[in-house]
């Protein structure tokens, strides 16, 4: 049976247990939202996605209502983007900032983005501002709670997501605060540093410090983003490298990545910097008479290292060689290294590094 | 693996052994922990009480070496209670009352003599995973780095066929791989028995196959494994060439090792750093790293995924494809003028079955699970759905046995050897990524509390550790991770090699090294 609700005067289908906000989105409905990350159980914190709801007495939040047949929502009425654009106001007013680097995370620039959306200049509001910095000498994860707005979605993404449970809610209203256990470093609590709270906080409250050393470089303007799989292990998590001026400056995760859906473990998330490290060999290496390793030209080094093949294979016989593919590198290199033994000695003499 | 990762989610009962997924695979992990929020029993056999125990239901803390003695007496309660799947073993496999027979002898009791767990939770965890509508088995290498080694998979197939718990969503027997692309160069042919996609090199068929692509006829002899030709070095083998591997570091019985690599009279090393390896090389190669290169890799799943490069390589660094090309084109090999990975992968494609519906263009707009047989095909999430490939599952009667070495009055101490979540194999790359070090800085030696007084031993002091093969010193860790009489170590660190003290022995089959278990002495420095 297709069951059916209407928003904006539209007439759509919706599935079991989908909600007005799912099926909004599905539909292009651009609802605002704050405390929300797909991934995530629906919150209902931020009040930024309610909608009309015919017969209702008050709005309702959109994503945490389920769609259910004959439904009549309006997604946009004037009261309702005047609620949004207030509570907006609310939740800026108790920020140190707003514009802040797109390096912190990301989604580190939903609440400007949508301060943009809603053409709130300046504030009309004024007050307090809530949250207080932790210092936190980790290299990883920068604890700014100044610019927290208490959506819990590192609270839940840590909880729901990654099941660490390593961080939670401390006190009550203005003075709530994102914490650990005891209140400490994030080192002595069950933190893995998997970084997944700084990719959804969604003002760079919690933001990613290894990233913000190139701050000054990326400014204002967002890094190239360059889509591809992790180098470490074998479950294949899709991120973007994130480039600016030929240097790697991060690594996002792929929300839709099909292995990991936005998921990243310490490794892929922070241990990149090898790729552009100065150990990195930059020429071609050839012992000498010496015994010591000597800078050379790709002419001679490959001149010599086939020169030493041949040698071998004449002296010793076709199966005097072997080689060992890579399990890091791509296929292209196994596969080559398959056919440079098979083709060149006509032999099985190939291995990988599977066996140890 | 045989089922997707998104699998993990569905089972109702998941039996994780010698797997330390929490750590070594800590995103697939994630997913495991979804499942027991849903309300899966997550069943855990390991001899260290790692992450993933103090997640399980029930934790199976088995002696190092005894997963093929626990195996068989989880199969002997499944049968005992009636568990078997009838259907499946009638439709889909084969020896199945020899097996039965087989296991009639192999008790829960016996099984606790040999691995120190209770008989009663060998039968508990029998009963759930056999009693489990949707069960699933996860392993990695705690299963495969034994001289038993393939009667431990073939122990797990076991389980998985008298259980009918293979071809369906949430079941599966699934290994999980340890690095990016090790799938990839296994599918690649760079094996001695398989050409690429697993054609096996002493088929005939195959040998034409490829003679006709290659202009060549190829041994129809197996090759010899790495272990074998380290082994030869010196003696029957005088060059190779190595790509991307810190060999030195990462295989067992390291002076072996140097000595078996030093022993060449050429070895041409390709990496991104002169690694210990690299450091006895002849010729060093320098190699474009992730981030700079264009290719396609293949993660646990059987995923065919694409790789980009976001920056330009340092100095003259070149992707591996074009130097293997260069030296092959300098010795007048033909099919190596190549100028790009595209018509590389696209060739793989076209010598490769499972690959044979994939190509450049498809894998850079999307990803496949092979087999993916031809270019209107979606993909496999999942193996085994209707019929085995080579037709019936097969029970094995397998039998336990001890590990190549065994405690004893000079050497009284377990050692088993792994991964750490924060650090990667040799520590090439995470030993270069700022920010790691405040996680982990150094190698420590995982020991019991209890056990520190009776070696005296010191927590956060010095211990030399010796085996058969040779000592190093490590500093002493007290944890209750590590059960009485068994340490751990990673082999991460190179001022703590551990692998000069690994290498008792290798699976006879598979050439996988026995480097879990190795019995060990400690004493104080």
């Amino acid at each position: 049976m297709r069951h059916k609700i209407e928003i904006d005067g539209v007439e759509v289908t919706f599935s079991e247990n989908e909600t007005i906000l799912e099926v909004a989105q599905r539909h292009e409905k651009e609802i605002p939202t704050l405390c929300y990350d797909p991934r995530l159980e629906p919150f209902g914190g931020c009040r930024l996605c309610i909608v009309e709801l015919e017969g209702a007495r008050n709005p309702v939040a959109s994503c945490t209502t389920k769609a259910t047949p004959g439904m009549v929502v309006r997604t946009a009425t004037d009261t309702i983007e005047a609620y949004r654009k207030t509570l907006l106001e609310m939740v800026i007013s108790e920020n140190r900032e707003v514009d802040v680097s797109p390096l912190r995370g990301y989604a580190a620039g939903e609440l400007a983005d949508l301060r943009d959306k809603y053409a709130i200049n300046g504030n009309c509001m004024t007050g307090a501002k809530s949250g207080t910095n932790k210092t936190d000498e980790n290299p990883f994860i920068l604890r700014d709670y100044e610019l927290c707005i208490s959506c819990y979605r590192c609270v839940r993404v840590c909880a729901e997501q990654e099941g660490d449970h390593a961080i939670n809610i401390m006190n009550r209203g203005f003075h709530t605060q994102i914490t650990t256990e005891f209140d400490g470093l994030l080192k002595d609590s069950a933190c893995t540093f998997c970084g997944q709270c700084i990719q959804t906080c969604p003002t760079g409250a919690l933001a990613d410090k290894k990233a913000l050393r190139a701050a000054d470089e990326v400014a204002d303007a967002i890094p190239d983003k360059t889509r591809t799989i992790c180098p470490y292990c074998g479950v294949g998590c899709s991120v973007d490298i994130l480039t600016k001026n030929e240097k790697i400056v991060g690594i996002h995760p792929a929300m839709d990545g099909p292995a990991n859906q936005g998921a990243l473990c310490v490794k892929g998330q922070f241990a990149y910097d090898f790729v552009q490290h100065s150990d990195r060999l930059k020429t071609p290496l050839i012992r000498g008479d010496d015994g010591e390793l000597h800078e050379a030209t790709w002419e001679d080094a490959l001149d010599k290292a086939a020169e030493g093949f041949r040698q071998v294979n004449a002296e010793h016989g076709r199966h005097s060689i072997y080689g060992i593919a890579s399990g890091r590198a791509p296929s292209e290199a196994a596969y080559l290294m398959q056919k440079f033994i098979r083709v060149g000695f006509g032999t099985n003499y190939i291995d990988n590094c599977s066996r140890a | 693996m045989s089922n997707p990762l998104v699998d993990m989610q569905k089972p109702e009962v998941i039996f994780c052994i010698g797997t330390n997924m929490t750590e070594c695979h800590p995103v697939a992990a994630t997913g495991l922990k979804k499942a027991i929020a849903r309300g899966a029993k997550l069943i855990v056999a390991d001899p260290r009480r790692i992450g993933l125990a103090e997640l399980s239901h029930l934790y199976l803390p088995l002696r190092v070496g005894s997963d093929t003695a626990l195996l068989l007496g989880m199969a002997h309660v499944i049968a005992r209670e009636g568990l078997i799947n009838e259907d499946f073993i009638e439709n889909r496999t084969t020896g199945f009352d020899e097996f039965f027979e087989h296991i009639s002898q192999w008790t829960p009791e016996w099984a606790e003599t040999i691995t120190g767990v209770p008989a009663k939770d060998i039968e508990t965890a029998a009963m759930w995973y056999g009693g489990a509508d949707k069960g699933a088995i996860y392993y990695t290498l705690g299963i495969t780095e034994h001289i038993c080694g393939v009667e431990n998979v073939q122990s797990l197939c076991n389980l998985a066929l008298m259980t009918g718990n293979v071809g369906r969503e949430g079941t599966g027997i699934n290994p999980m791989r340890g690095q990016n692309n090790i799938q990839g160069a296994g599918d690649s042919g760079a094996l001695p028995n398989n050409y690429p996609g697993f054609q096996a090199v002493t088929d005939p068929a195959y040998q034409a196959k490829f003679k006709a692509e290659y202009g060549r006829a190829v041994d129809l002899e197996k090759g010899i494994t790495k272990v074998t030709a380290l082994e030869l070095c010196g003696d029957s083998i005088h060059a190779m060439l190595i790509d991307g591997e810190n060999t030195l570091l990462s295989d067992p019985d390291r002076e072996h090792c140097e000595h078996a690599l030093r022993s060449l009279a050429h070895l041409v090393v390709i990496d991104i750093f002169l690694t210990e390896t690299a450091e006895l090389a002849d010729i060093v190669l320098p190699a474009t790293a992730w981030g700079e290169t264009d290719g396609v890799c293949t993660n646990t799943e059987r995923r065919v995924q694409r790789m980009r490069a976001a920056v330009p390589p340092p100095g003259e660094a070149k992707p591996d494809w074009w130097i293997i090309c260069q030296i092959a084109q300098r010795l007048g090999f033909e099919g190596f003028d190549f100028n790009a990975p595209k018509p590389i992968f696209n060739e793989l494609c076209r010598v490769s079955p499972i690959y044979a519906g994939l190509d450049w263009e498809r894998i850079d707009k999307s990803e496949y699970q092979w087999p993916v047989p031809h270019k209107e095909h979606p993909g496999t999430p999942r193996l085994h759905e209707e019929s085995f490939v080579n037709g019936r599952g097969i029970f094995s009667n397998v039998h336990y046995r001890d590990p190549a070495e065994t405690i004893s009055d000079d050497f009284p101490v377990w050692l088993t050897t792994g991964r750490r979540l924060q650090s990667y194999h040799t520590r090439t790359q995470t030993g270069r990524a700022e920010g790691i070090d405040y996680l982990l800085s150094e190698e420590s030696l995982e020991v019991n509390p209890a056990d520190l007084e009776k070696w005296e031993l010191t927590d956060g002091e010095w211990c030399k550790m010796s085996s058969a093969r040779g000592s190093i010193n490590i500093k002493v860790k007290a944890t209750n991770r590590s059960p009485r009489g068994t340490v751990f170590a990673s082999f991460s660190f190179a001022d703590v090699p551990v692998n000069l003290l690994t290498g008792s022995g290798y699976d006879p089959i598979t050439h996988t090294a026995e480097l879990k278990v190795c019995p060990v002495r400690l004493e104080p420095l």
